[in-house]
């Protein structure tokens, strides 16, 4: 939970800047820290699947920013000429093509790197805190999402072991068939073996009381329902209004905040009909009280400072210059590297030596349903 | 406890209902046994019980089924978790949490029950269940037997009054099997908790059984004492066989009371000695690996193996789960991975993996067959021809995942005799097969033999490796512990004995089958 906080608040300090120096100082302490404080399960090795989707994002930006062109200012340095598709005079704001300049270029790669950064922050906070515990964490409006949430995650790893058990048995057909053919021979038999998995925990769930609830008349459950879909609509364009500046400032915190209470709302009602307790709850001490300060602290600097308008957050694109660092919002970035130190350690999980047992992979379990 | 009132469960699509009519009553603190063969509805009935069956399994359900009073039509399961704990038959696929003692608190938080009460069932049930050292273990990492006691934990933590298992010790080697009755048994004598249990594997559970109900297949339901339900059950564990066969009444139900009644059987028989099966002659040397190894990380679970085969021989290959029967398998094959050693097999080699289902991926069996024929190199017995000798009567249209348990065996068995291949190894085909499937695999095996195949098959099925197998291979962390003929091996070792050879000791009876046989022989 105390990750969750922590990743967030880096994640709103970074979307106030596209300084990519500063970007790049995030991108350290995210990477330093998850490599200092992650364990041994299986979500903990996700970081770089993440780092792969931020490369994507920035490279996917930046094509974008070309093919549909931008204002060239007369200063600009033009790298190239796309052909220009010309377009009927009722879409003349948009351009398809044309000269692409090297401010609008790099402009477009300091944005597309604060989304990478922001999208790191999560892979981050999902490497670094067990994802079901933070499941936990969900409020009980939200049970229906969990089912989904849990059988997904659940089923995810034994993907990944079922499909090495296909594909070991794939050799014993003699024929070594490539291509599409033999894509389908592995697909066909572990989707339907995921299928069934999936069906079975999530009968053993509904078996085992998930989601129960008191007596709720329909239009509780409809009011709920209500409030947490307008205040969610109202998170989202909250959060794209803070993001693009470009939006009317109503757009941006007003919106944020209204969407936010009215979740509140239907979080508060939906979760008076959910009964449930914690077994051994997550304690919250001081090293949590740490992680999370940490990064609300550069949240709050960061915030600060673009509100005061420190110059040197958004660096000039056009005329282009060198961005410099500034100093305060560089020190409360660092500042969150803190918890790689702070944090404990992760459990070393006891696994007494046994011999003689084979490996997961061996041990795969049937998976025929019995009759 | 459990009241099914005029039953019926049909299935959307389904030409006939799985259940018809079932009319019956469990009373509460009873082991109540399931029996019937694959595909008669048990799991139905089991399901019927909380409610899966319709609410999650669709379908249409008549009557009424009753809960401690409460209606399951008016319960969907989740409401009905506090009332009944359900284990399925693979507890990995059950599991909502990472870790043991998270996993039995799991059924409590839903419940909404006190922290303070949920600390103290969780320590209660890691005593009963012999858990306590195991509590902050990874599910994934335990063993079988393990993780069905922790699934068995995870259901009893919500202190329900019925507990539904289904076929608890099918994947189970006979050890294992042992831990897990041995908990269901003191939960039904200490906690007074109602059991329904399924199984295939009579003979593990028979002797526990208050109570029977019988599915003969029709969609019917015979719920009775066991002793009399018996007496005309279509299958049975060969306790009950070798009773029906000697004329014992009331029919014994464990081994203690057979071995009562056995004195003059067992003198009758003196005399007489078992029938050897018509064994083919040895084919000479089929396969010979040399000094097997494999390795996984830091595990090895082949240690140096010699292995022999020779054509017409049957061998099983025997040991708990994780004792390397797998790996040697696959290793024998040349498609599993081998770190040392040698494999000379001279006239290819054909695997039945553990889950057949992953060598299928077309629409229809005849797809199937096709694509068999192309993927052989010769031009030897088409592939439809072999199914039809293993298990007439699968046609070509069904989809292969429609197919029963013993069909889809029979399916892959035949696309892999399809290349022809000299040594046959099978791993675990005898699990979720019914006496009858059983029964009809051994008839195959016996005839792969005859016609001069090596066969290996890897079970934890000793009853079957009594009727089937020449030659038994016990291995044991990587090594083999014992080789020889099988009435050798399987009598010396109390796990590995089969029912009939345990009553008949220290006469070398095996089976059911050779007692009759030596009786046939006696009075003819």
């Amino acid at each position: 939970m105390a990750w969750w906080v922590w990743a967030i608040g880096l994640g709103a300090a970074v979307s106030q800047t596209d300084n990519p120096l500063l970007l790049l100082v995030a991108l350290a302490v995210l990477a330093y820290v998850v490599t200092a404080r992650r364990t041994d399960a299986p979500w903990a090795r996700g970081l770089k699947y993440y780092f792969a989707l931020a490369l994507i994002v920035v490279v996917l930006r930046v094509i974008f920013r070309s093919v549909f062109g931008g204002a060239i200012a007369t200063h600009d340095h033009i790298l190239f000429r796309l052909p220009q598709v010309p377009l009927p005079h009722w879409a003349a704001d948009v351009q398809l093509g044309g000269q692409v300049s090297l401010e609008n270029t790099v402009s477009a790669a300091a944005d597309g790197m604060r989304l990478a950064v922001l999208l790191c922050c999560i892979g981050a906070a999902n490497a670094l805190a067990n994802p079901r515990r933070a499941l936990r964490v969900l409020p009980g409006a939200l049970y229906e999402l969990g089912v989904a949430v849990v059988v997904c995650m659940s089923v995810a790893p034994q993907l990944v072991e079922s499909i090495g058990r296909v594909r070991r048995a794939r050799r014993l057909r003699s024929a070594g068939k490539s291509g599409l053919r033999s894509l389908r021979a592995i697909a066909i038999p572990v989707v339907e073996d995921a299928f069934e998995r999936s069906l079975r925990l999530a009968a053993a769930m509904d078996s085992r009381g998930y989601g129960r609830r008191g007596e709720v008349s329909a239009r509780t459950r409809a009011v709920t329902t209500g409030f947490l879909l307008a205040g969610m609509a109202g998170l989202c364009a909250g959060a794209y209004g803070l993001l693009d500046r470009s939006t009317p400032a109503l757009l941006g915190m007003p919106t944020m905040l209204a969407g936010g209470a009215l979740c509140c709302v239907g979080l508060g009602l939906g979760g008076r009909r959910i009964t449930t307790t914690r077994y051994r709850p997550d304690p919250w001490l001081a090293p949590e009280w740490l992680v999370a300060g940490c990064g609300l602290l550069a949240a709050g600097v960061l915030i600060g400072a673009s509100a005061t308008g420190v110059t040197d957050l958004a660096p000039s694109f056009s005329p282009l210059a060198w961005p410099s660092l500034p100093p305060v919002p560089t020190v409360a970035i660092v500042l969150a590297a803190l918890p790689a130190l702070v944090a404990p350690p992760p459990p070393v999980e006891q696994r007494p030596m046994r011999t003689g047992t084979t490996p997961a992979r061996l041990s795969a379990r049937a998976t025929g349903v019995a009759a | 406890m459990i009241e099914f009132d005029h039953v019926s469960v049909t299935y959307p699509d389904a030409a006939a209902p799985v259940l018809r009519d079932v009319s019956l009553r469990i009373d509460e603190g009873e082991l109540c046994l399931v029996v019937g063969a694959t595909g008669v509805g048990k799991s139905t009935l089991l399901g019927a019980v909380n409610g899966l069956v319709p609410h999650f399994t669709g379908g249409h359900l008549a009557g009424e089924v009753r809960v401690a009073g409460l209606r399951t039509s008016e319960h969907p399961p989740r409401d009905l978790a506090h009332l009944v704990g359900v284990v399925g038959q693979d507890p990995l696929s059950g599991f909502v949490t990472d870790v043991v003692e998270d996993e039995l608190a799991y059924t409590m938080e839903q419940l909404g029950i006190a922290p303070d009460v949920m600390r103290k069932r969780v320590e209660e049930t890691l005593d009963l269940l012999g858990l306590a050292e195991l509590r902050r273990r990874a599910l994934h990492d335990l063993s079988g037997g393990q993780q069905q006691r922790v699934a068995i934990g995870a259901a009893l933590t919500g202190h329900p009054k019925v507990l539904v298992l289904d076929e608890p010790t099918s994947a189970l080697d006979p050890a294992a099997a042992e831990d897990v009755l041995a908990a269901i048994t003191r939960i039904v004598h200490d906690l007074g908790v109602t059991v329904l249990l399924a199984e295939h594997r009579l003979e593990r559970v028979v002797q526990y059984a208050d109570r029977v109900i019988h599915l003969p297949g029709d969609g019917t339901a015979v719920c009775g004492d066991p002793a009399e339900i018996f007496e005309s059950t279509s299958i049975a564990p060969p306790v009950v066989e070798l009773g029906r066969l000697l004329g014992w009444s009331p029919l014994p139900m464990s081994i203690r009371d057979a071995r009562r009644k056995a004195g003059p059987a067992r003198d009758r028989l003196a005399d007489l000695v078992p029938v050897p099966r018509v064994a083919a002659a040895p084919a000479g040397n089929v396969l010979s690996a040399r000094d097997v190894v494999v390795r996984y990380g830091d595990t090895t679970a082949v240690r140096g193996i010699d292995l022999d085969l020779d054509g017409g021989t049957i061998t099983a290959l025997m040991g708990r789960n994780g004792s390397g029967k797998s790996s040697l398998l696959w290793a024998a094959h040349g498609a599993g991975r081998r770190q040392a050693g040698t494999v000379e097999a001279a006239g290819g080699v054909g695997l039945v993996p553990q889950t057949p289902a992953d060598l299928l991926y077309l629409d229809t069996v005849r797809a199937e067959l096709d694509t068999a024929d192309r993927e052989a190199k010769n031009d030897g017995t088409s592939a439809r021809a072999l199914l039809d000798r293993i298990a007439p009567g699968i046609g070509d249209d069904p989809h292969p995942r429609d197919l029963s348990e013993g069909q889809r065996l029979a399916l892959v068995l035949a696309i892999q005799l399809r290349a022809d291949p000299q040594v046959v190894l099978l791993d675990e085909p005898t699990r979720g097969l019914d006496y009858t499937a059983k029964r009809a695999l051994r008839d195959v095996l016996h005839d792969l033999a005859r016609r001069g195949h090596a066969v290996v098959v890897a079970t934890h099925d000793v009853e079957f490796v009594a009727a089937t197998a020449d030659r038994v291979i016990v291995l044991g962390d990587g090594d083999i512990v014992a080789d020889g003929p099988t009435a050798e091996v399987v009598v010396a070792s109390p796990a590995f004995a089969p029912q009939v050879a345990k009553i008949l000791a220290p006469l070398e009876f095996l089976t059911v089958e050779s007692v009759e046989a030596a009786l046939e022989q006696a009075a003819s």
